[in-house]
């Protein structure tokens, strides 16, 4: 994005991106395949989508969808296949994606404040030595103001809950300013209020101009949280609007008969 | 305190104190990683490996010195460390348990080689250590370590940290995570082999954990865990071998007393965090 480079104060900069360029940057991925040693995990994935979209990956557990976010983040490397943003190809990782990982992966009892959880998002910028500038401090300001984490900056991540946690690492990714976000299960294990909030969160990043793309496992919430769908069984079924996919043979294909279930959020 | 008085007067003790201040610096400094990685009990398997390696490098060369005891040391803790680091990237077994086997697998080698060698009763020295006795090169293989250590670790302080907190989210970005990995692995090994000659084998688990330990009771603050540790370390030693004298009990192992008493009075005195003092939430 553009304006992520802008001499402007960090506070203008968060504008409807989209809007503002006029034009949809697009992320195209074209038949990505990855093997974990001798296994198969994603066989020639292609999807094109654009920035201001949130779309879910779907599929039985073991389909892949962890191993695509990894795979578009560069965490895994990839057997085959290209993946396109903004019109350049990105070979290994690229600054303007963040990965958010499941939170029971992560180590809570790391001693390390909010604010300096979100410093981190820094790093790519700072590079390994140079000092906090006054831009990279703003930055950081602004990602904790835009996810109502002022008041708990100085907190130690475990004293977080579900949600607190959720934003905290979303905040990390504003302050990388970072334009792809890739969130594994984002909303796993979080009460009905922490899911609502988060569920609005990122509605308001990608109408920012973000692109949000999530793996998710509850079919029941899809069509309230995300524009788009990807349904994976290790190879794409089907991929498109979330109204369009979510028809009821496709799922019962993809899920084995299982019809969708009840609400576990 | 005369006693003490007139063994500061001596060389041997002033470079025994020197020595016991840096060791305890730069070890103490690098436990904080210790502590941010959370396998305090490999960096115990690791210390076990280092006697069958000073066992192998006196068999191969057929004496004792600082020099193949250092390079015996070392060797098999890097090989055994940094072995079990690529056994366990297959996902296929747990880092701990391709430590636990290579290190059992080592240390009984080790075992097996003691009756071949003629300078059995000597070994008990690397066991336990003897900073009394330091020599110049064993000063000088401590300094170049601790500086090694020391600078390299400062450097790199970001992608470390990022790499311990979440390897993925390190990768994601653009942090050589593997790199830093064997990095940290390396460094843990050398700083090990560089605290032989004050605390032996066995306790230098001790420096390399407690000194971050105690401080990660009294702060929350990252970057105390390293500095803070490293005077707390530095601090404690130089204390250890001063009483050590006075109290009649050899230099080592008043090192890791006085390291775990400062535990133990952070854990029960601690403003934050401590059991009597301190205001748990």
């Amino acid at each position: 994005m553009i304006c992520w480079n802008s001499p402007f104060p960090m506070s203008k900069i968060h504008h409807d991106c989209c809007a503002h360029h006029g034009h949809h940057h697009e992320l195209v991925i074209s038949g990505l395949t990855v093997n974990y040693r001798q296994v198969l995990a994603l066989e020639d994935v292609s999807l094109a989508t654009s920035c201001g979209n949130r779309v879910a990956l779907i599929g039985p557990n073991g389909a892949g969808k962890s191993t695509l976010l990894k795979a578009i983040a560069g965490l895994v490397p990839r057997t085959r296949g290209t993946i396109l943003w903004r019109g350049t190809t990105v070979r290994k990782w690229s600054r303007e994606f963040a990965y958010l990982p499941q939170r029971e992966e992560v180590d809570w009892s790391f001693p390390i404040t909010v604010r300096g959880l979100v410093e981190m998002g820094r790093y790519p910028q700072t590079g390994w030595w140079r000092k906090f500038s006054a831009v990279d401090k703003a930055a950081v300001d602004h990602a904790l103001s835009a996810l109502a984490l002022d008041d708990l900056q100085h907190r130690q991540i475990r004293e977080l809950s579900g949600g607190q946690q959720q934003r905290a690492f979303l905040a990390r990714s504003i302050a990388q300013e970072a334009h792809v976000l890739l969130l594994d299960e984002p909303f796993t294990g979080l009460d009905r209020n922490a899911s609502q909030l988060l569920g609005d969160l990122l509605n308001r990043l990608a109408q920012e101009g973000r692109l949000i793309i999530a793996s998710h496992h509850d079919l029941n919430t899809v069509p309230f949280l995300f524009d788009e769908a990807l349904v994976l069984a290790t190879r794409p079924l089907a991929f498109g609007p979330v109204a369009e996919i979510l028809s009821d043979d496709l799922i019962t294909k993809t899920f084995h008969a299982a019809p969708p279930l009840p609400a576990s959020v | 305190m005369a006693m003490v008085l007139e063994l500061l007067s001596s060389p041997f003790y002033q470079r025994a104190l020197a020595t016991a201040g840096f060791i305890g610096f730069a070890n103490g400094f690098f436990s904080g990683f210790v502590i941010l990685r959370r396998d305090a009990l490999s960096v115990s398997a690791l210390s076990h490996t280092m006697l069958p390696g000073i066992a192998l490098g006196i068999f191969l060369t057929g004496a004792l010195s600082q020099w193949n005891a250092f390079l015996g040391a070392l060797f098999a803790a890097l090989l055994v460390g940094l072995g079990s680091v690529a056994v366990s990237r297959g996902n296929r077994v747990s880092q701990g348990t391709s430590l636990a086997v290579l290190y059992t697998a080592s240390f009984a080698a080790g075992i097996a080689l003691l009756p071949k060698l003629d300078t059995r009763q000597e070994l008990e020295h690397w066991l336990f250590g003897d900073i009394i006795a330091v020599g110049n090169a064993d000063i000088w293989i401590a300094f170049a370590i601790g500086a090694v250590t020391l600078l390299v670790t400062n450097l790199l302080m970001r992608p470390i940290l990022l790499t311990l907190f979440e390897p993925n989210v390190a990768a994601a970005q653009g942090v050589n995570v593997r790199f830093i990995q064997y990095l940290i692995f390396g460094l843990l090994v050398l700083s090990l082999v560089s605290s032989l000659q004050a605390v032996g084998c066995v306790l230098s688990v001790g420096l390399l954990v407690t000194p971050a330990a105690t401080v990660s009771l009294l702060t929350d603050r990252t970057s105390a865990l390293f500095w803070g540790g490293g005077l707390v370390g530095g601090i404690g030693s130089i204390a250890a071998v001063l009483l050590s004298g006075p109290l009649g009990i050899s230099p080592g192992p008043a090192i890791v007393i006085v390291l775990g008493v400062l535990f133990v009075l952070a854990y029960l005195f601690s403003p934050k965090y401590g059991l009597i003092v301190g205001g748990r939430k």
